[in-house]
Formats: structure tokens, sequence, C-alpha cells
């Protein structure tokens, strides 16, 4: 961004101005509102996402990763519903080291929500993933040993856990590949169409925007086993900014990051950080809070910003 | 397979002169990255030079040969980190990026 921003691109950052997001599983179909509003006391199963926490980055325009991680941690705690569980999709640390993963592990544990990670591409560096996996999947059943995929039953859903980002191919996007499509469709084999499904991989299942990789190439096939299926939210990061979509049943979304905005899709050179007007970076950053409520509600998904 | 390296020998015992020049020389070429993207893409350099991979992004990149397995792989590299590696034999190879894998180049070794 130049240091005179045009009143468009003034706009354009108004759109992911705000942090708190308050989701709310309205008869199996989640939908969002903002974080403080009515909906939430009447929740009876709410949980958070969080994403991109980058620890280990520290540049323009964010030199305090875990300051900012720290303040989403903050936001979640002080929603009125508090989640009984925390999603976090992906890039935890920003190279993998276990300095990084400390100050992560820390800073998350010190909430006392049960977390359940996925990884980014950040996370998986050198050591294809096995570290984050010891750390951060322990006591999850793994769909394959050191896949780093998973899924578990709370409250009713059924939460899937994907790794799209430790078999990148040459030209690619993101990647599930044939086994851990085969071990999604296993595991949703016999599952009561009306279960509510939660699916969380830290790059977007759908495609965005393939000239800057941000999309899954065998996503489809994913989505396709999950068809069946009458309340599907699909939960990711990777973009650091909020879009999202609703196609049939399906409901897509992706989380702010906790470190810092990346651009608009093609509204830039590259996908790097975007710069941000000093004092303004928090307005781009948050987390997402998805509530439970048993009863029947058709689907509405609202992203609603908190801050200008 | 016989008869094509006798012809190949030959081929080398024509040109010791040159052989020796880019020997002497220790041949090296510099691919960049800048915004999500290697430049030159198309790199073309003789056998047995030192090619090195430099990120001037501010978020990591990797190199990793698109052979399976990879012939080449580097670790992670954080801004304005380097990688080398040396091409000694002729053959094109493909490589990208192990963390944004629609980042593709090539290098052309003759």
């Amino acid at each position: 961004m130049s240091d005179h921003p045009t009143r468009r691109v003034a706009l354009e950052c108004m759109l992911w101005a705000g942090s708190g997001l308050l989701w709310t599983v309205v008869g199996g179909v989640p939908r969002s509102a903002l974080i403080g509003g009515a909906r939430a006391a009447e929740a009876n199963f709410s949980f958070a996402q969080i994403s991109d926490s980058h620890i280990g980055f520290s540049r323009d325009p964010n030199l305090d990763t875990p300051g900012t991680l720290q303040a989403a941690l903050d936001l979640v705690r002080a929603a009125p519903a508090r989640p009984s569980l925390l999603l976090h999709t992906g890039d935890v640390s920003h190279l993998s080291k276990p300095a990084e993963f400390d100050v992560a592990a820390k800073l998350i544990g010190a909430t006392g929500i049960p977390t359940a990670y996925v990884p980014g591409e950040h996370d998986v560096l050198d050591d294809a993933g096995k570290s984050f996996i010891d750390r951060f999947q322990r006591g999850m059943k793994q769909g394959a040993a050191g896949g780093a995929y998973y899924s578990f039953d709370q409250a009713g859903i059924h939460f899937i856990g994907l790794n799209n980002v430790s078999d990148p191919k040459a030209g690619g996007m993101g990647n599930l590949g044939a086994a851990q499509l085969a071990w999604l469709a296993a595991d949703l084999q016999g599952r009561s169409a009306s279960t509510p499904i939660v699916v969380f991989a830290h790059i977007p299942l759908w495609v965005i925007y393939p000239q800057w990789g941000w999309g899954t190439d065998d996503g489809a096939q994913a989505l396709g086993l999950l068809q069946r299926f009458g309340s599907v939210t699909v939960l990711n990061g990777h973009i650091h900014q909020v879009m999202q979509k609703v196609e049939g049943n399906v409901a897509f979304h992706t989380a702010r990051a906790t470190a810092f905005p990346q651009p608009a899709p093609g509204s830039a050179p590259s996908p790097g950080p975007m710069k941000v007007e000093a004092g303004r970076l928090r307005s781009f950053l948050g987390v997402a809070s998805i509530t439970h409520v048993q009863g029947t509600a058709p689907l509405a998904i609202i992203d609603t910003p908190l801050g200008a | 397979m016989q008869r094509r390296l006798i012809v190949l020998g030959l081929a080398g015992a024509a040109l010791p002169a040159h052989a020796a020049k880019a020997t002497a020389a220790k041949a090296t070429a510099t691919v960049v990255i800048d915004n999500f993207t290697f430049t030159p893409a198309m790199l073309q350099v003789s056998v047995g030079t030192t090619v090195t991979f430099v990120n001037h992004d501010y978020l990591p990149h990797s190199i990793v040969s698109a052979q399976s397995p990879p012939s080449f792989k580097s670790k992670a590299l954080d801004t304005d980190d380097s990688f080398t590696h040396i091409f000694d034999s002729a053959g094109n190879y493909s490589y990208f990026c192990g963390l944004h894998p629609h980042m593709k180049g090539m290098v052309m070794v003759a």
C-alpha cells in the first residue's frame, strides 16, 4: 500500500476491519454474528476459530505476533458465551521453530480451552510435520500415522481436521492426497446425514484465487463426500482475511489472521503481508466464534466487523 | 550404449581448452525470489554451474526439485536467505516452492 492510500483502498480496508465474530449453530446450522450479540446468551455450545498466528514473524506490519495472538485470545475469553473449544487453522508458527511453537503453546494453553489444531505450510518445514503433530495433535487419533488429520465428536457435531499442506505438487495449490480422501470417505461412512459437520483445514478447500495458490486441488473431491450432509461448515485460514460463501448445504468461511493481513486476491503484485497504517493493525486481525443452539432456523452467515 | 560413450569421449577430447576454461571460471548464476516469483523463471546454464537462489520476500520460500524423489531441496529460506546447488549434469530441472507450490521455475543445464 502506498503512503497515501486512496479512498478506494481505504474502503477496501474497511471491509476487513473488525475482529470479533460470533458463530451460532442454529438447528445444526452455523451462523455468525457480532461477538457480544444477544444470541450468545441462548447458546448451549460455542467454539472459536483462530488462525495464522505466525509466531516468529517480526517485520512490518507486525513486530509483536505474540502480542496480537494474546489480544485475539483475550477476545475469545471475553465472549459472553465462553467457547468450550478452540480451533486453530494453521500457521501457528512462522518457521516451525521449537521456540515459536513454545510461545504459541504457552499463550493458547493459558486460556484453559481445549484446542484442536491443523498445520499450515509454515508448521511442517523440515521434519514433515512430526514436531507439530507431537506437540499440537497429541491425544488425537491420527487418520494415518504422521498424517496430521483426524476427527472427533463434540456436542453432537462431527469435527474433521484436514491437512492440505504436507504434500504439495509442483504447480499446484493445497493438496489432500488420495490416502486422506480415502480416510475421509471411511470416516463419514455410516454417519447420519443430519449430523452437523465442521471441517477445518489451513488452505481454503474451495478455489478462491488459483494465481496465488488459494485453493485445494482435490478439495472438490472432499466436498463431494460431504454433499449428503444437511449442514456442513468449512473453516479455513491461510489468506489472512474473511471470505465466505454458501453453496447448497455447505457454508465456507475463512478467518482473519492474528498476525498480519494479506491483500485481496489480485489487488497486489503478490500475497505478501499487507502494510497498514500505524495504529490500525488490530482492526485487520481477529477471531471467529461459533455457537451451537438446538432448534431450527434457515442458514445465514453474516460477518460483522467490530472496529473501524 | 558402448558406442554412445565412445562418441561422447571423442567430443570431450575435441574440446579440452573450452572445458578447462569453464571449470576455471567456476560458472555461477543467481535466481531471485520477489513477489512470489522466481526470476529468471527459466535459467540456462552450462554443466557444473553453481546456482544460488535468494529470497527477497517477507515470507519464507523453499526450493524443491519437481523430480520424485526430489534431486535437490532447500530448507525454508527466510528473508534474504539463500540456497546453492551445483548442477553437474545436463538436463532440464523443474523446481517449485515447497510452501507455495504454484511458484515454479526451471534450470536448463547443457
